[in-house]
């Protein structure tokens, strides 16, 4: 949108502009170079603070450091057990949340009449997604860790860190699904198909693109998520890798964590070397998202 | 295939079995949320209440000391609400200058297609994990801040809290964008033919008109700075104390979560329980903010502005 310009001097152009001569210091550009500082100020952030991490981190990254396990000598110690706890927190957290999180959604969009549940639903939806993600990590202490005794293990952590993700999940689904459009449905229901066939068939393949780039990026998202899993008690030194879904874990933020609170600098340094990776291993999430609607999007055109 | 015809042409008569397990197996899915919710106010309720039994509500809300963790136990909120309200003032402060007039930008000077860049770029702020942020305040930020602030501990809320801000920027700049991207073009046409500079239409129309909008979005960042977590328990300290100095250490009520989390407290304690008596709390006030926030862009939906 660009708004018009409005004429000053000429003779229909405003009076108030008309005292402030069209010259390089009115006060309209002056307050346009304010608004342009104002955004290039945390972007310029942005930079300083991924360099700064990858200049700090950069001497101590190296093929050690990704197959190390934690070590009191900050030299030898890498994020093995970080890396491989995060990977598969997050395969099981994806397994747990992306089915429920599309079935809501279906339900949502495709069978739920407007009526009592469904706003209650969506409400609960809404709000459930302002809440602090530690509140979460207390409910998965009480819920999961204690009461189901699961234990500070990564199926607790998993679930915990899954209904964090839900809401977002069941957002992007809902968005994707109402992508599709009406007549679709429409022409399935007249060859004959009934609600769950024109779903399966042609609503969810049709949506499927869309629902994946946004459960990836909430997935990207969840993979920093340290607070909840502090909270239920992930472990901050592992020295092993886990073995079942009932085992103890650390995950790269919580290894991150771990250093940066260490009052000796060289520690820090693998923390800068972990938040690099940390940061790559978005990048590369975020990147196979887009990469995914852009190739998904070209096989579905109607 | 006769039997298909038949179900969904007559929708009147009973729809087959199995559609109705699917319904109903949907349902499920979606039921998962509401007993999300029902959870967390059944968790943090029970162990409350079991907290109040042993500490009475008078010292929680009157005492000014808050040393669950040592011999001489005080149990009283307030120097972790005033650590949380300082931190989130000073993100606030930071964020809502420069998210408002980046929004501002973006949505009444920025041509199209530079909107559309920086936007999304913008956006990018908010997806950094939050422990990143927290190493960016201690190692970088506060050292930074140091040379300039004589005084300034290691630990303090400015730091943790400019940081804070940077990382809810996008929330208030992407919001106020919105609101003030649907401001009737008319209305600033109207402005403009009653003689108005651009700097007077944004100021005297358009801003005006979105405020509710623009009021939702920092009534948004505020929660999300009260609920943040990493940024204060690395960079803020873990000092309760009952001051708005922002040059000390202090203490966050999410940071005490984090801090009774890492030790090895037993379940069933009363220190223990003090973190859900603090999680209550912010559930409580994280609460309150949101759904002061839905209220306030419900009514720009509604487009009863000003």
């Amino acid at each position: 949108m660009i708004a018009p310009r409005p004429t000053g001097g000429g003779p229909a152009g405003p009076r108030r502009t008309a005292a402030w001569a069209p010259s390089r210091l009115s006060p309209e550009r002056a307050f346009r170079a304010i608004c342009v500082l104002a955004l290039v100020l945390p972007l310029a952030l942005l930079v300083v603070l991924i360099g700064d991490a990858v200049v700090d981190g950069w001497p101590r990254l190296s093929w050690n450091f990704l197959t190390s396990y934690p070590s009191r000598h900050p030299e030898e110690a890498g994020i093995l057990a970080a890396l491989v706890g995060s990977a598969c927190l997050m395969g099981l957290t994806a397994v747990i949340a992306i089915p429920l999180g599309i079935g809501a959604a279906v339900y949502l969009e495709e069978y739920g009449r407007p009526g009592r549940l469904t706003s209650l639903i969506e409400v609960n939806i809404s709000n459930l997604a302002g809440v602090p993600s530690i509140i979460y990590g207390l409910l998965g202490l009480e819920l999961f860790v204690r009461a189901m005794h699961l234990g500070r293990s990564l199926l607790a952590g998993s679930a915990t860190l899954a209904l964090l993700l839900l809401p977002m999940v069941i957002m992007a689904s809902r968005e994707a699904l109402r992508t599709v459009p009406h007549g679709l449905r429409e022409a399935c229901y007249a060859l004959g198909a009934d609600r769950w066939q024109t779903i399966r068939r042609v609503v969810l393949p049709m949506s499927l693109p869309g629902m994946l780039t946004g459960i990836i990026l909430s997935l990207a998202r969840a993979i920093g998520e340290t607070a909840p899993l502090i909270t239920i008690g992930a472990l901050t030194y592992v020295a092993f890798l886990p073995d079942s879904l009932r085992s103890p874990f650390t995950a790269l933020p919580i290894q991150i964590f771990n250093w940066i609170s260490r009052p000796q600098a060289a520690f820090h340094v693998n923390a800068a070397a972990g938040i690099v990776v940390l940061l790559a291993l978005m990048l590369l999430l975020n990147g196979v998202a887009i990469w995914l609607r852009a190739r998904l999007q070209r096989r579905v055109t109607w | 295939m006769a039997t298909l015809i038949r179900s969904s042409a007559n929708l009147d008569r009973p729809r087959p079995l199995s559609e109705r397990l699917v319904a109903a197996l949907l349902l499920g899915c979606g039921a998962v949320s509401i007993l999300t919710t029902a959870g967390i106010i059944l968790v943090l309720v029970a162990e409350t209440a079991a907290f109040f039994r042993e500490v009475s509500v008078l010292d929680f809300l009157g005492d000014t000391e808050w040393t669950p963790l040592f011999a001489e136990k005080h149990f009283g909120i307030w120097p972790l609400v005033a650590g949380t309200a300082l931190t989130s003032f000073i993100a606030i402060a930071t964020a809502l200058p420069l998210g408002l007039l980046a929004a501002i930008y973006l949505s009444e000077f920025a041509a199209g297609r530079v909107r559309r860049v920086l936007k999304p770029l913008i956006e990018v702020l908010a997806g950094i994990p939050t422990v990143v942020y927290g190493y960016f305040a201690l190692t970088f930020v506060t050292p930074l801040l140091q040379e300039v602030i004589p005084g300034l501990a290691g630990f303090n809320a400015l730091g943790a809290g400019i940081v804070m801000g940077i990382m809810i920027l996008p929330i208030i700049a992407s919001l106020s964008e919105d609101a003030l991207y649907a401001v009737p073009m008319s209305l600033r046409e109207a402005a403009y033919a009653l003689g108005g500079t651009r700097l007077a239409t944004v100021f005297r129309v358009v801003l005006p008109t979105a405020v509710s909008g623009i009021g939702a979005s920092v009534i948004l960042g505020i929660s999300r700075a009260v609920g943040e977590t990493m940024i204060v328990a690395i960079a803020a300290g873990q000092q309760p104390r009952l001051t708005f100095d922002p040059r000390v250490p202090i203490e966050t009520m999410t940071t005490y979560i984090v801090q009774v989390s890492l030790g090895d407290t037993p379940a069933g304690t009363l220190e223990y329980r003090t973190i859900f008596v603090v999680g209550m709390s912010l559930f409580l006030f994280t609460l309150l903010l949101n759904v002061a926030s839905h209220y306030l862009r419900r009514r720009v939906q509604k487009g009863g502005t000003l």
